[in-house]
């Protein structure tokens, strides 16, 4: 699917250039953030169909960073990235609602899945919300 | 890898369990219950036998001083006897008649049957010619005026004199008794009695076995054989004879060395002197065998208690032994998991420390692929080369992890080396960089100009630095600060200082922070870190001293002795 739009939200700037590149090569529209502020600010000025957050970043980690892009829009799809020693963390920002989580270094073709599916699950989230949207004008125009 | 840990104790451990240690121990042990049993036990067998060895003496003594009693009694009544005999002869007899010799004769065999001992009777005149004379030998007309006893006894009127051998070539002796004729005139009886009759006497008293008994004179010449003590006429071989006027009880020592328990008793109108003696290991055997038996008692009693000593000692120190050999292991145990502790504590930081790495060597080549497999054109040259350059600078970034974490990992065993303490800090430090990034926690470093080496073990060095950063990192907010100053201290030690401004410790709790299993984070620690700390500094020669305020911070300082300057 081209077009997808995708944050990479992690410290590690030469990690990020080359995971951007690489998405980059395989269709996908890629910004990049390197710490949880900066991130916050790009998803507050542009929708992005999904969200990739390293969990270990010094200042703002993933959990509050995850917590805060909820706040701005709750149907951002965010994969988390995480290593062996933020797994437990990981797994509770799931159930704050996270979409999935990826054990670094994660496969590019799982990773591009991945944000597929998120990018699918944001689209018919955004349909949902237009046709929401559209009942609510046709309910209040009364037509 | 655990039992290795447990059978290789460290030198520490060995010095705390060696034998000569022990050994020292054992000894002090022995000797001090040894004279706390064995004195008391010396001093009542000693007590009781000096007792009986009185009640033995006396008994000893007793017949002794009874006997010479006797004798005296007996050669003093056998003396007077005589000398009455020889007055009564000479106020009997006119002068004139006992110059006959047939009347003297006559006398001399009354006195013979009645007495016994006379040998002959003489009869001198005052100028000290013998005018009659009966006896054995032809001793008329001698002429004893140069005489000493002659003199003698015109002075004192009785005169008995010592033993001599004499004209008669026998041992006797004489008894003379002056008569006064009156207007001046006197004269002399004299009479020999033999000896035999004295030493008869004087053997009737020798107590058996080993005793003896003799008569000396005033000279200590014997005037009566003796057992053990020189023949008739010699002079006696004991010496320092007591002169006293009563009868008298000494112990001599003979000139063979042995004791003797000698009386002495003066006997009355002469010079003698009757000496009765007996060895004082002649002993009663009731004696030597009570004395055998307090003996063996106590023989037996020391070796039973020396051997109880002994045993028991062995036994103690084998258990103190066994008990300083687990204490010892016990520690070691404790240090082992405390670093074990320390380094699952460490592998969370390490791991992500590790993943980044590793997650951009993963990218790096994804994209090598990818160029190579997305597009049909090579790639150009310089863009793989750069990539494969970052793989590779971060595959070293890695390598250097795992180095640092195999030389924590190591370093059992002390081993004096001389270490940087600036570069030992920075390494220890980097197992806790990334916490630091994460929590913008600030570590500052004051280091003097000289950069100081310690003499000391690297890997306990490290696992005391770790754990006291680890405290500092526990103690502080995010965004703390801690800082590290190393500063001489004196000429052959160096502090190093690490101060944070967290949360501080209670005054109450300060004095037990270096107790083993004493902790606050309930459930998160095993209190045993800084007890570890402690006791891994104490091995290194160092100290360590921890000052803190509620609120302000904590600083712990750890001094350390200096390294050795390497030219």
């Amino acid at each position: 699917m081209s077009n997808t739009t995708v944050l990479l939200v992690d410290d590690e700037e030469e990690f990020v250039a080359v995971l951007a590149e690489r998405l980059e090569a395989r269709g996908l529209m890629v910004d990049t953030a390197e710490n949880g502020e900066i991130a916050l600010q790009k998803a507050e000025s542009k929708g992005y169909d999904a969200i990739l957050l390293d969990m270990a970043m010094p200042g703002m980690d993933g959990t509050e960073t995850l917590q805060r892009l909820l706040e701005i829009n709750p149907d951002l799809q965010v994969i988390l990235l995480t290593g062996q020693s933020t797994l437990g963390q990981a797994v509770e920002a799931m159930k704050r609602g996270a979409l999935d989580f990826l054990e670094k270094p994660a496969d590019i073709d799982t990773l591009v899945s991945r944000i597929e599916t998120a990018a699918t699950e944001k689209t018919k989230l955004d349909d949902q919300r237009i046709e929401q949207r559209l009942s609510d004008i046709v309910r209040k125009k009364g037509w | 890898m655990p039992e290795d840990v447990n059978q290789n104790l460290g030198p520490e451990e060995e010095e705390l369990i060696s034998d000569r240690r022990y050994h020292r121990t054992f000894i002090a042990s022995v000797l001090a219950v040894s004279i706390v049993a064995i004195i008391p036990l010396l001093i009542m067998t000693g007590t009781t036998y000096r007792q009986y060895r009185t009640v033995f003496d006396a008994e000893m003594t007793r017949p002794m001083v009874r006997f010479t009693t006797n004798g005296k009694q007996s050669l003093e009544s056998f003396l007077s006897e005589h000398i009455s005999a020889l007055t009564m002869v000479i106020r009997e007899r006119s002068f004139e008649e006992l110059q006959e010799n047939r009347t003297l004769e006559r006398v001399l065999m009354n006195l013979k049957q009645a007495f016994g001992g006379f040998i002959d009777l003489g009869v001198i005149d005052e100028d000290g010619i013998q005018l009659s004379y009966v006896g054995p030998y032809e001793l008329e007309g001698v002429n004893y005026e140069e005489s000493i006893w002659f003199h003698e006894v015109i002075m004192r009127g009785v005169h008995v004199s010592d033993v001599f051998m004499g004209h008669r070539n026998f041992p006797h002796f004489v008894i003379a008794i002056r008569h006064d004729l009156g207007a001046g005139h006197q004269f002399v009886l004299r009479a020999t009695i033999d000896t035999d009759v004295l030493n008869r006497l004087v053997q009737s008293l020798v107590i058996q076995p080993h005793g003896d008994a003799f008569i000396i004179n005033r000279d200590s010449i014997l005037q009566t054989p003796s057992q053990f003590n020189g023949d008739i006429l010699e002079r006696s071989l004991l010496p320092g004879l007591p002169h006293s006027t009563q009868t008298e009880l000494v112990e001599l020592e003979a000139q063979n060395g042995e004791s003797l328990i000698v009386a002495c008793a003066p006997i009355e109108r002469s010079s003698f002197r009757l000496v009765l003696l007996r060895p004082s290991s002649a002993l009663p055997t009731d004696w030597l065998n009570l004395r055998r038996e307090l003996g063996i008692f106590l023989v037996i009693s020391i070796i039973l208690i020396l051997g109880v000593i002994i045993g028991g000692s062995v036994w103690m120190i084998r258990r103190m032994q066994e008990a300083d050999r687990l204490r010892a292991l016990c520690y070691h145990k404790m240090e082992y998991t405390n670093k074990m502790e320390s380094l699952g504590r460490m592998s969370a930081g390490v791991a992500h420390e590790i993943n980044n790495p590793l997650s951009i060597i993963t990218e790096k080549a994804g994209l090598m692929k990818d160029l190579l497999q997305l597009s049909d054109k090579m790639p150009p040259r310089e863009k793989l080369v750069e990539l494969v350059n970052s793989v590779i600078k971060s595959a070293d970034r890695c390598g250097g992890i795992t180095h640092r974490l195999l030389g924590f990992a190591k370093h059992m065993q002390v081993k004096h080396e001389n270490v940087d303490l600036d570069l030992l800090l920075r390494e220890v430090l980097g197992f806790l960089e990334k916490e630091a990034e994460y929590r913008s926690i600030y570590v500052d470093f004051q280091f003097p100009e000289l950069q100081p080496t310690v003499s000391s073990d690297r890997g306990q060095l490290q696992q005391v630095f770790l754990n006291i950063l680890n405290n500092a990192f526990a103690a502080v907010d995010d965004g703390g600060h801690i800082v590290i100053g190393v500063t001489h201290d004196g000429a052959n030690m160096v502090a190093v200082s690490i101060a944070d401004d967290g949360i501080g410790v209670p005054e109450e709790n300060l004095a037990r922070i270096f107790d083993p299993f004493f902790t606050t984070k309930k459930g998160a620690g095993t209190g045993l870190g800084l007890s570890i700390t402690y006791g891994i500094i104490e091995k290194l020669g160092g100290n360590i001293t921890v000052e803190s305020t509620v609120g302000e911070g904590t600083c712990f300082t750890v001094t350390l002795p200096k390294g050795h300057t390497v030219d």
